[in-house]
């Protein structure tokens, strides 16, 4: 019995979300439809838990599915590198269907929350599932299912405000041309090596070199991947989806979408190329190193002069995307590892704050700008504290989890790279400091506009103070990350280097 | 020369359908007219598929007892049905969102939209407008 379930796990943890969404959608009462995807999105944190403990055991768990074998047929990997993303996902998506109790209607009325809650699953069923597949078609398959769903999502913000539906169509058109020129550059590459499997892919494509079709294939992948992960000039579509969404759905976005993204990213740039090979070098050095940095910058200084707080979160999160893509195009294991421990302390960092932030909105009942901040933070002592907790952790101060990311990432950067590029991570961090403090003081040094009262309910802030918990944890005790990532980075990066 | 040229027909219709889509999207202030250009985009990608399926001389993939049959590749065809159904599900929510849009801005054109968005923009932040509270209790 346990032994069946350990063989489909790799299925399991995509399927669980899927059917449960079909079956929400049938439910009338938003309580039980609330309580079934909570139970889903429990299950497949459980399940994902249980992935992690095999991996450690087994190192890589394939599932062959319809029981074709993999060059043929579809194949599920869940390996030490897969796992981090799963983790993540599955982790998240049960902190913040906890969160959406009280949200969701605030936002979006009582009368289509089931739906909405299906569409929630399959969002979540899609990123697993990206993660999940090692068939370059069966990803954009995914690909599409997430963001078709996140589309739907965001849109529906569009009771609190109409902004939300052109947000919602600029990111279904971008996504859509992004998730074209990925399908294209897989034909391109299914053409000259006739396979669609990761593995067998990479094998087939060290064979083969110089070839032009190989080349454009391997750019319209990687620029379609990297507008889904709004890499620096392809991030138009991100801060007006996150900031248009409901407060619920900007969490789960923020905290998981671009992560699957970049996963993905990773897995097209070290595993199926090969980080020896002068094509993906060149790309590392001279297209992914600038863009990143020039994201870190751009991203620190459009938050530092916007006004709307959930936009100033979204232009943060481009900043600390740049930080992973940095991480990755330095190439080296060490530095790889540190994109892993950023992706991983970045999701819980970036959850935790919209959490605050959008629990600040549904108390003020307001659309969030710095005005509006004017001092609550003693109004909501909870929600505060765990703000500014997670704002440490995002401008890297020590004992937090955004610490040990920075530092991983400065050890990588000045063991290949050299000082400069350090410098700048530390200077775009310290910039970083400029927005959190501005949202800080106007939460706790100005006087409150108006006298409110605010009884802060223990359903919004229960997800906020466990997500902070583990940005605290994280910061003393980094060592099951940094160990994960290290596995990570020893897998893709391989013997190379 | 002609037989060479022949040879890329279909590439070359495909890259030129391609450019026509991408155009559209990037092009179009039109919301209709960009969805438009991104079925033609997809379409293109469709053709792009079929076109290195085909073996020239090749009988479709259906077994028969000669031994010395060539095949075509019967699998693009099925990535293609995939995408084919990925791309009407875009469509659909695009047109949906079009809908929408036009309903509650009354336009479809980005001009206009982005400059109702921009003076409701500026009114939110600088005068902190409370927000519709029809459906808090």
């Amino acid at each position: 019995m346990i032994d069946i379930l350990i063989n489909n796990l790799p299925i399991l943890v995509v399927l669980c979300p899927l059917m449960m969404s079909l079956f929400v959608v049938l439910i009338s009462n938003n309580f039980v439809s609330w309580l079934l995807t909570l139970f889903a999105t429990l299950v497949t944190f459980i399940l994902s838990i249980l992935l992690f403990q095999e991996v450690q055991i087994h190192t890589s768990i394939s599932y062959a599915l319809g029981n074709w074998m993999p060059p043929l047929g579809i194949e599920y990997v869940i390996d030490k590198v897969s796992i981090i993303p799963i983790i993540i996902i599955s982790s998240i998506s049960l902190l913040s269907t906890i969160f959406s109790y009280k949200l969701m209607p605030f936002d979006i009325g009582e009368s289509s929350i089931s739906k909405v809650y299906s569409l929630w699953l399959l969002a979540i069923a899609g990123l697993i599932g990206l993660v999940t597949t090692g068939d370059a078609f069966n990803l954009f398959v995914f690909l599409e299912i997430s963001s078709l769903a996140s589309v739907a999502l965001v849109a529906m913000g569009a009771k609190k405000d109409k902004q939300a539906l052109v947000a919602a169509y600029n990111y279904l058109i971008i996504g859509a041309v992004g998730a074209t020129l990925y399908v294209i550059g897989v034909g391109l590459l299914y053409s000259i090596t006739g396979t669609l499997n990761m593995e067998d892919l990479s094998d087939r494509l060290k064979e083969i070199d110089n070839n032009r079709a190989l080349i454009a294939g391997f750019g319209f992948m990687i620029t379609g991947i990297m507008v889904k992960a709004a890499v620096f000039p392809l991030h138009i579509w991100l801060p007006r989806a996150y900031s248009y969404a409901p407060s619920a759905v900007s969490v789960l976005l923020a905290a998981t979408a671009t992560k699957a993204s970049l996963y993905i990213l990773a897995r097209i740039l070290f595993s199926i190329f090969d980080i020896s090979n002068d094509l993906i070098l060149n790309t590392l050095n001279y297209i992914i190193l600038p863009l990143s940095i020039l994201a870190m910058f751009a991203g620190t200084i459009m938050a530092i002069f916007e006004k709307d707080i959930k936009r100033l979160l979204a232009h943060s999160s481009i900043a600390q995307i740049g930080y992973i893509t940095l991480a990755f195009s330095i190439g080296t294991k060490a530095s790889v590892a540190a994109g892993f421990i950023h992706m991983f302390n970045h999701a819980l960092i970036k959850g935790g704050l919209f959490m605050a932030i959008t629990s600040i909105g549904y108390y003020l009942q307001k659309r969030i700008t710095i005005n509006n901040l004017s001092g609550l933070g003693k109004q909501m002592p909870v929600t505060f504290f765990c703000f500014i907790l997670c704002s440490l952790s995002l401008a890297g101060l020590p004992l937090t989890a955004g610490f040990i990311s920075k530092l991983y990432l400065i050890k990588a950067t000045l063991s290949s790279e050299g000082i400069w590029i350090a410098f700048l991570i530390l200077f775009s961090s310290a910039l970083s400091l400029i927005y959190l403090w501005k949202m800080i003081e106007a939460l706790w040094m100005r006087e409150p506009s108006e006298k409110i009262v605010i009884n802060e309910n223990p359903f919004v802030y229960i997800s906020l103070l466990i997500i902070t918990f583990f940005n605290v944890y994280f910061g003393l005790d980094a060592s099951l990350i940094v160990n994960s990532s290290i596995d990570a980075a020893n897998i893709l990066i391989g013997d190379t280097k | 020369m002609i037989s060479s040229a022949m040879g890329i027909w279909n590439y070359c219709i495909v890259f030129i359908l391609m450019m026509i889509g991408l155009f559209l999207v990037i092009g179009r202030k039109n919301f209709l007219k960009k969805i438009v250009g991104l079925t033609i985009f997809q379409t293109s990608v469709f053709l792009l598929y079929i076109t290195f399926g085909k073996i020239t001389g090749a009988t479709p993939p259906i077994l028969n007892e000669a031994l010395d049959t060539v095949y075509s590749n019967p699998l693009p065809h099925v990535l293609i049905l995939t995408a084919i159904v990925v791309g009407v599900a875009t469509t659909a929510l695009g047109l949906s969102l079009v809908l929408r849009i036009n309903s509650e801005y009354g336009s479809i054109e980005e001009d206009d939209i982005s400059a109702q968005d921009l003076v409701e923009y500026h009114d939110e932040i600088e005068t902190s407008k409370e927000f519709n509270t029809k459906f808090i209790k």
